[in-house]
């Protein structure tokens, strides 16, 4: 029993501390959403930031320092975004997958060119048990014994339920995202709303890619997220826009994906392409519940670009 | 409109900066190493002769991509400009790499390397249509003679072979008992080198308890294969392997639990030199320059090729710089030498039903 409750333990700290990178880049995500403006291009910021962090780590600089490039990178990206969905009012789709492809072609291009090879770093982000607090039962070692990427991400919950529901910027945010042309009138500049939530977005995004390269796992490759931004964009959604939905979703996806990976060590005979699938299946089934459980707050005017001369 | 216009040229020009700085960009070989230092016999190629190289991963992946790019650098460098190497990497995609393959035949290309399983199928339906130029493609051993086709090579590496090896020394290497494997997916090659280093492993008697490999349905998913890693060193594996090019991410976690790692494809020591003990390598120079010499012959196809400890075409690399008890390295060299003599045959150890069936089928050949 001892055995069985330390594994369940292990298992979810594990997926606890993998459900970091999704968090970061689901609430930059979110922000960016309720502004109105989605973006698909997560993936390639994820990736550009996890360059980022890695490189600067190779190349000596702390970990701290590093995480404050790849915010840096991810709000270049972000600006970039911006310029295109918003100045140029260009499909966000399309500019999304743009910015995707441009993310994972130019991290693959400096990988190959400044460090061509795989290699690890030793300066990365080390797990800090929180005194006290990581020796209570159940919750110390899953939640207190943690990277401060970690740690980062789950305080970030509730700053951004607090900034986006208690605080005139979020409110503004709201506005914006939901009916731009009142908020226009009522004399906010969409424009500039609209950017900054997606600076804001995609500086996020780009610590998503540093939690993956200097916390999680101490390496950058190409392509590495595998997906990952993707699976960001889908957990807003899933959760309904909010951050505390947001934080449910990350951490079932994650812990769930752990799980899978210790299911199959059990040898229990199922094909583990069935088993590998279980993240995916538990998520769909809990955005079931969730859909028809609570109302969403989808951001009304989401993916439609502003004209101020039509209104 | 001309903002739309703007906006859609704007895109546009981001998608090709990405596509021209982005990983499946060719990239020749044919500049390189003009100072290449040549061997006593080098190997000449009588013409000017055109190779593109179509892989699933980025050529400098550490595993099986980068086990053909090395291949191709080396006779390249050995050749010199007569040999024009061309590369197409990350084209995982099947549709992509049809694309790439039916391109570089319509350009004149000689020899058209396919570097992955799943391109089978629609290399022979480019191969159809280019019956003067030579295809080659593996893990596979049709090469499609009984369907009519002259122009193909397929390969194989008998990864099993030293899976095995490797298993035996992780089995003995291991302190408590207790190896791991981190697998892409439970086929092809990686099915072929897992099973033989379970079985090698199994072999020594000394495993106090066997996990079964954990697969992350990924070759590249970097993050699972640490995570993977992770979840068999917590259930006390010490000494892990594992095959396709997101091993980088397991092998940094074991090398955090300062365990040790075993490798196959391509060398992966001098990333981690404190914990790759040895790896399998696949060397394909002895099967491309083959190749070459029957092209240049106008025999274009109708070969296939296996790699094996027995005619180098694998090797077993030791790292210097991890010392391992010397009754571990013989117990490795002994099983190197029982597969290379042919007194260990893996394959009948891993797939027996298999082998029993091929063994039979020869016998009856034989009979006939």
């Amino acid at each position: 029993m001892a055995a069985e409750t330390s594994s369940i333990l292990l298992i979810a700290a594990q997926g606890v501390a993998a459900s970091a990178a999704y968090l970061y880049a689901s609430l930059g995500e979110g922000i960016g959403q309720r502004a109105g403006v989605y973006n698909l291009g997560v993936d390639g910021v994820i990736l550009m930031g996890a360059f980022s962090a890695f490189y600067a780590v190779y190349s000596g600089l702390s970990p701290v320092v590093a995480v404050i490039i790849a915010a840096l990178v991810g709000l270049v990206f972000g600006v970039i975004m911006a310029f295109v969905s918003v100045t140029f009012k260009a499909e966000q789709g399309i500019s999304g997958i743009g910015l995707y492809m441009l993310g994972l072609g130019l991290s693959t291009l400096l990988f190959d060119t400044l460090v061509k090879t795989p290699r690890p770093v030793s300066g990365g982000f080390v797990r800090v048990p929180i005194p006290v607090l990581s020796d209570l039962p159940i919750i110390g070692p899953v939640l207190f014994d943690q990277t401060p990427m970690v740690y980062g991400a789950l305080l970030l919950v509730p700053v951004a339920w607090y900034v986006i529901n208690r605080t005139t910027p979020g409110l503004n945010i709201r506005a914006v995202g939901q009916n731009p042309q009142a908020a226009d009138a009522a004399g906010l500049n969409v424009t500039r709303i609209r950017y900054l939530s997606l600076m804001v977005g995609g500086a996020l995004a780009g610590v998503a890619g540093a939690s993956l390269s200097i916390a999680q796992t101490n390496i950058f490759q190409q392509n590495m997220t595998n997906g990952l931004g993707f699976i960001a964009v889908a957990l807003v959604y899933f959760g309904g826009w909010s951050p505390i939905g947001i934080l449910f979703g990350a951490l079932l996806f994650s812990i769930v994906t752990t799980l899978q990976l210790w299911i199959q060590t059990l040898g229990i005979g199922i094909s583990p392409s069935l088993i590998s699938m279980l993240p995916s299946i538990v998520t769909i089934i809990a955005l079931i519940f969730a859909v028809t459980a609570y109302k969403t707050q989808t951001p009304a005017a989401l993916g439609v670009a502003y004209r101020r001369d039509e209104n | 409109m001309k903002a739309r216009l703007a906006a859609l040229a704007l895109v546009t020009v981001l998608a090709l900066v990405a596509t021209l700085t982005g990983a499946s960009r060719p990239t020749t070989a044919a500049q390189a190493t003009a100072a290449a230092t040549m061997s006593a016999a080098p190997f000449k190629v009588s013409k000017a002769l055109k190779v593109a190289l179509i892989t699933p991963s980025a050529k400098n992946d550490l595993a099986w991509s980068q086990s053909a790019f090395d291949a191709w650098t080396k006779i390249q460098k050995e050749v010199g400009a007569n040999l024009e190497i061309t590369v197409s990497e990350n084209l995982f995609m099947v549709p992509d790499a049809a694309a790439a393959i039916r391109d570089y035949a319509s350009q004149g290309y000689n020899i058209i390397d396919a570097h992955g399983t799943q391109y089978g199928s629609s290399m022979f339906d480019v191969a159809k249509d280019f019956p003067e130029i030579t295809f080659i493609y593996g893990t596979a051993t049709d090469n499609g003679g009984s369907k009519g086709f002259k122009n193909v090579f397929a390969y194989e590496a008998r990864a099993e072979e030293g899976g095995y090896v490797n298993g035996i020394m992780a089995a003995l290497l291991s302190k408590s008992g207790i190896v791991g494997v981190v697998g892409p997916v439970n086929a092809g090659d990686a099915k072929l080198y897992i099973d033989g280093f379970l079985a090698g492993a199994k072999s020594t008697g000394k495993l106090k308890k066997t996990l079964p490999p954990i697969f992350t349905d990924s070759f590249g998913d970097t993050a699972k294969a640490a995570e993977a890693a992770k979840t068999l060193i917590s259930q006390g594996a010490d000494v892990l392997t594992g095959s396709a090019q997101q091993v980088p991410g397991a092998i940094t976690e074991v090398q955090k639990a300062k365990g040790y790692w075993f490798g196959t494809q391509s060398d992966q020591a001098a990333g981690w030199p404190d914990t790759v003990v040895a790896v399998q390598v696949f060397d394909w120079v002895a099967v491309y320059k083959d190749i070459i010499t029957k092209h240049l012959a106008g025999n274009l196809g109708g070969a296939s090729y296996e790699l094996t400890l027995a005619n180098g075409g694998m090797k077993i690399v030791f790292n210097d710089k991890v010392k391992i008890p010397d009754d571990v390295k013989k117990a490795g060299t002994d099983a190197i030498t029982a597969i290379s003599t042919g007194k260990t045959n893996v394959r009948a150890i891993t797939q027996p039903a298999a082998t029993m069936a091929a063994t039979m089928s020869m016998m009856a050949t034989a009979a006939k």
